[in-house]
């Protein structure tokens, strides 16, 4: 009886599933439990993964909740590979599928919050902004590009986002106020920092990935009349969002 | 194939810890006992960050060794090139004086299901595996160790003990092992084999590296005990006595004290590293 590793996967991530044939204990006897083992295993070492993965879900939607939660979505997502500190990539758009979670349509984006922080905790160092950049004649200075750093993140969201973030972290948050928020994440040394964004911000910051500042202002302030250049320059310098491009170290 | 002569020097015959970052600060002002420690690969496969910057700091104080836990050297498919790459640069960037990896499989199809599962000894898992060892010690350029696992059950299409099958392995490949003494207890009594009698059968001349650890115990269906590898507790008297048996056979050897789940203080574990290099004292006064 050879028992293939096709036949020992299909029956790790179902409970209800048999128990392989070919597979026995000391005498001979089958494996029963002892297969139970690495069902065991599998999902609670990806079940605890998922728990230091999306601490911010978890604070919001209550421990017990969610690790009653995440078997079946572990059962239903195994990673997709060995690279764990990537894993959840799936859990937003889980959450925001899940009948009986409906009510709470803001956790896919908390859950993209937690999978940002995790991506800006490991992404690649850079070298520091030079904000000499900046002192240069106004013609100019609206002709040259800023480079946000890899550990930087924004996201958008119509959920108050960065309002739900703190609630999550701070046990004595305000309530979150009625209104879409976009977030700015950065990593000054080691650590993720979480900023809100003023009005504008997240399209400014996004269009400087192709344009020079001058042009991503007006593309902000075609999005947002209130677009505050300073106010979010100001941020974006103060939170170290932007890094120098290894080309312009030359 | 991989250039022995070009062979990093491995690990010093001392004591080593898994390395767990909330350590980090004890570990490097106050070692006690320990001369090197041990990584998960997959945690440093990042882009940069702390986990790259407390590894260089590391390096410069600690002799390193790489484990991997993703690569699936027995899995019936091919092996993840992609993964391999990363192997090589994490070698590439910190230059670890040993690098090993599981006797198990751990991908199928696309999934990756973050366990060790086991392997049935025969002729066709030997020559699969032994393949796939070749595979990472050119792509790497250097000698790996391939660690025996904890067994909670036997294959009964199984024609080789796991014994023959890891000298068998070596004999084909070049490859060192990593010969785990709380594995070995775990296997033995699941599996109501002598762990001593495993320890006379094991190719000691291969060994780069001991590890010792925890486990937990429970019962299968008929009430015999079961006992699961977790790396959560302390080592057992029994476990530390079967590491006294190996030395006193294989001489000083490398020996690691992994504790990956429930990681306690720095103080228990750098107490758990010195019963460790107690145990290791007799065999380097020969």
């Amino acid at each position: 009886m050879t028992v293939t590793q096709d036949h020992f996967r299909k029956a790790l991530l179902d409970p209800a599933a048999a128990v392989p044939e070919g597979l026995q204990d000391a005498q001979g006897a089958a494996a029963g439990r002892r297969y139970d083992v690495y069902r065991n295993n599998v999902v609670v070492s990806l079940s605890e993964a998922m728990i230091k993965a999306f601490p911010h879900v978890r604070s919001l939607l209550g421990e017990q909740n969610f690790d009653s939660l995440v078997p079946l979505f572990v059962r239903a997502h195994p990673p997709r590979t060995p690279l764990m500190m990537h894993y959840g990539a799936e859990f937003p758009a889980f959450l925001e599928a899940f009948e009986p979670l409906k009510h709470l349509g803001y956790l896919g984006d908390v859950a993209r919050l937690d999978l940002a922080l995790r991506a800006s905790y490991h992404a690649a160092d850079a070298s520091p902004f030079d904000p000499s950049v900046l002192q240069q004649a106004p013609e100019i200075l609206a002709d040259a590009h800023l480079h946000l750093a890899p550990s930087s993140h924004v996201l958008r969201s119509r959920w108050p986002l960065f309002d739900l973030w703190r609630r999550a972290a701070q046990q004595d948050a305000p309530e979150p106020r009625p209104q879409g928020q976009a977030v700015l994440i950065t990593r000054p040394e080691f650590d993720p920092v979480v900023h809100l964004l003023p009005a504008g911000g997240a399209t400014w910051l996004g269009a400087l990935a192709e344009q020079p500042i001058g042009s991503a202002v007006e593309t902000a302030t075609a999005a947002a009349p209130d677009f505050d250049f300073a106010a979010n320059l100001t941020l974006a310098l103060r939170s170290n969002a932007f890094c120098t491009p290894e080309k312009d170290l030359l | 194939m991989y250039d022995q002569s070009s062979q990093p020097d491995g690990l010093p015959h001392g004591v080593g810890v898994g390395y767990k970052p909330q350590h980090f600060t004890d570990l490097r002002e106050a070692p006690g006992p320990v001369e090197w420690i041990e990584v998960h690969a997959e945690n440093y496969m990042g882009d940069g960050g702390r986990p790259h910057a407390q590894l260089r700091a590391l390096s410069e104080q600690f002799a390193l060794s790489v484990h991997g836990v993703g690569l699936s050297i027995g899995g019936d498919q091919p092996l993840d090139t992609d993964h391999l790459a990363r192997l090589r640069t994490i070698m590439d960037r910190f230059s670890p004086a040993s690098f090993s990896e599981h006797l198990a499989w751990s991908t199928h199809g696309a999934e990756f299901l973050n366990d060790l599962l086991p392997l049935p000894y025969t002729q066709a898992t030997l020559d699969r595996v032994a393949a796939h060892i070749a595979q990472v010690q050119d792509t790497l350029g250097r000698q790996m160790l391939l660690e025996n696992p904890s067994s909670y059950l036997a294959f009964a299409e199984s024609t080789f003990t796991e014994t023959d099958f890891l000298a068998a392995l070596v004999e084909k490949t070049g490859c060192g092992l990593l010969l785990d003494v709380n594995n070995v207890f775990i296997s033995a009594t699941n599996l109501k084999l002598s762990p001593q009698a495993y320890i006379d059968a094991y190719p000691l001349d291969a060994v780069g590296e001991i590890h010792v650890g925890g486990h937990d115990e429970d019962h299968d269906d008929h009430g015999a005990p079961l006992l699961i590898d977790s790396h959560g507790a302390a080592v057992v008297d029994p476990v530390w006595a079967l590491l006294d048996y190996t030395l006193v056979r294989s001489g000083p050897k490398p020996v690691l004290v992994e504790w990956d789940t429930d990681v306690p203080d720095w103080t228990t574990l750098r107490d758990e590293a010195a019963r460790a290099a107690t145990a290791l004292a007799p065999a380097l006064a020969i």
